[in-house]
């Protein structure tokens, strides 16, 4: 097996007496796509935010290209190439989707204290965010402010930003959420497409889409990593049957 | 620059800005020389309300201090003066130096903050210095410090002469505007302006979104700054007085009835704010009354202050 690009060990974050994550041990190869599950409130975005760097971890070690970030804030992780999305779709609405990729383009581009030429007029900047509105399918809605775009599309667009950072990991939270079934089935086709490029820590909700996209599933369960291993595994894992999928779930996924 | 008139709305700025650069004469012509006075106030109160939209329309950090550098950029004209030193240089520089420096401590320690904290705690730090200049005796308290000599520029400017200073005024406006204008249009700006309606994002995105706003506060800090030199220049009186949070009041004020994050939204508030002031304080004493009715019925009817009105005025004749 080669070097994880992403190695978690212990980690553990809680907030007063709630333990939202505990002892989690977590690996993830280049070019592949580790998708976490488990219930509502079982501490998977919480997970996600700790190893975005929003919120700093209270023990355990995150490694990330043989560096340990688990002290580095936010945006000096994403500088690294840890990209995230969120949940709850998290752009700049009054923006147009062309200047929301603009500025994850300027990201890459090196420090931005530049205070004179103007930045949608750089044509460096315009073609690469043209590039990943383009991969995502919202080109011809480019120049339409992000609020006036469907909330599928405001998905779309939280990937495309994300893309745009050129990001060696993808930290995707439920990227499908909220999205009508052609919708999904996009995504899905797309997240697959860009599995060559880059790794991705993916949870979601849609065990269709987390079945068909993951290479490795993990299933967390009151913060504690409950089961690891290939779709097929978890499939059949009688404990996760019990603690998470045993409702009929698993028997249509 | 074509493309720049095309539209009503910049016919009237264009207007605007000519009868500012033709004021001088006009004063002369009507033998008016008061308003050339009114008109000098109503520019540096301008700029400084430029300043503070850079942080405030464009960064969405709302300054309830930004009076105390209208202060501190007047006593860097005011105590070298005192002392003898009239060097205009020296004492911009001074200003420069102060004004930058006050921003740095100020924002470093604001700047963590956000929203109603923010407001307050720049509130403090202004009423601090205010209280700082109230303290200092020999710089005459409260009854404030008289310049005997404007700031000198030997062989360049003689601010001595009204018109002279009018149009020294009129052309740092216009420069604050212009940078102000490509600042926010800038990749700087861009981040600036995302962090105010999605700071998560912008962090997400790679942005040490606190260093970037930091950056901006101290500009907007060192702009108005200058404003407080040029108002020292014009008063040739400095008082703590010009520094009260009430100040800081009104120039919110200004920016919201102009048009908050757009370039002559501030100019426009300004003007029309002075005038009206002026205005309605010779006709009644109870004049702060109608002026806030105004204000209530401009926040509340017109979306974008004036210039939002006259942009919808523009878009409808065009």
């Amino acid at each position: 097996m080669t070097n994880p690009l992403l190695s978690v060990k212990n980690l553990s974050k809680s907030f007063g007496a709630v333990q939202a994550v505990e002892n989690v041990d977590l690996d993830l190869s280049p070019n592949s796509i580790h998708a976490i599950i488990g219930p509502n409130g079982a501490g998977k975005t919480t997970l996600l935010s700790t190893l975005s760097g929003e919120l700093l971890a209270d023990k355990g070690s995150i490694v990330f290209q043989d560096t340990e970030i688990s002290r580095l804030g936010f945006a000096r992780r994403a500088q690294l190439g840890l990209a995230r999305s969120f949940q709850i779709t998290s752009v700049i609405l009054p923006m147009s989707l062309l200047e929301n990729v603009a500025l994850a383009v300027q990201s890459v581009l090196g420090h931005s204290y530049r205070f004179w030429s103007a930045a949608m007029e750089d044509s460096t900047i315009k073609v690469s965010a043209m590039e990943a509105l383009t991969l995502v399918g919202l080109d011809s809605r480019a120049n339409l402010p992000a609020s006036a775009v469907s909330h599928g599309e405001q998905r779309q667009l939280e990937l495309a930003m994300a893309l745009a950072m050129k990001p060696k990991c993808l930290l995707l939270d439920e990227p499908m959420a909220g999205m009508g079934v052609e919708e999904s089935a996009k995504m899905v086709e797309l997240l697959s497409s860009l599995k060559h490029s880059n790794a991705m820590l993916l949870i979601e909700h849609d065990m269709d889409a987390v079945f068909s996209l993951a290479d490795k599933i993990s299933v967390l369960v009151n913060g504690c990593i409950a089961a690891s291993g290939e779709p097929a595994e978890i499939r059949n894992n009688p404990e996760v049957q019990k603690a998470y999928l045993g409702d009929g779930d698993l028997a249509d996924a | 620059m074509t493309a720049l008139f095309r539209s009503t709305a910049a016919r009237i700025y264009a207007v605007l800005i000519t009868l500012l650069l033709m004021a001088p004469f006009l004063v002369e012509w009507f033998n008016q020389p008061f308003y050339l006075d009114l008109l000098s106030r109503i520019l540096i109160l301008s700029i400084a309300a430029v300043s503070l939209n850079l942080i405030m329309g464009y960064g969405g950090m709302v300054s309830l201090g930004h009076a105390a550098y209208l202060g501190i950029g007047a006593y860097c004209v005011g105590i070298p003066a005192y002392y003898g030193i009239y060097g205009g240089w020296a004492q911009l520089g001074l200003t420069i130096l102060c004004s930058a420096a006050f921003a740095l401590l100020t924002g470093a320690l604001s700047l963590r903050t956000k929203g109603v904290y923010f407001i307050m705690i720049t509130m403090a730090f202004s009423q601090m210095v205010f209280f700082t200049f109230v303290s200092m005796e020999e710089y005459g308290g409260d009854d404030g410090l008289v310049i005997d000599l404007r700031s000198e520029f030997p062989g360049m400017l003689n601010l001595e002469n009204g018109t002279t200073l009018y149009y020294t005024i009129l052309f740092v406006l216009l420069l604050c505007m212009y940078l102000v204008h490509k600042v926010v249009n800038s990749r700087f700006g861009r981040v600036i302006v995302g962090t105010k309606y999605n700071e998560r994002r912008m962090q997400a995105l790679g942005f040490e979104t606190y260093r970037y706003r930091l950056v901006c506060y101290i500009i907007s800090g060192v702009m108005c700054g200058i404003a407080g030199f040029l108002l020292g220049n014009f008063t040739s009186f400095i008082s703590p007085e010009m520094m009260d949070w009430t100040r800081s009041g009104e120039l919110i004020f200004m920016i919201v009835m102009g048009g908050t994050a757009t370039p002559f939204g501030p100019l426009l508030g300004a003007t029309v704010f002075i005038f009206l002031e002026e205005w309605l304080s010779a006709i009644t004493i109870y004049w702060h009354l109608i002026f806030g009715i105004l204000l209530i019925l401009l926040v509340l009817f017109a979306k974008g202050g004036l210039h939002g009105l006259i942009s919808r005025i523009g878009s409808r004749n065009d």
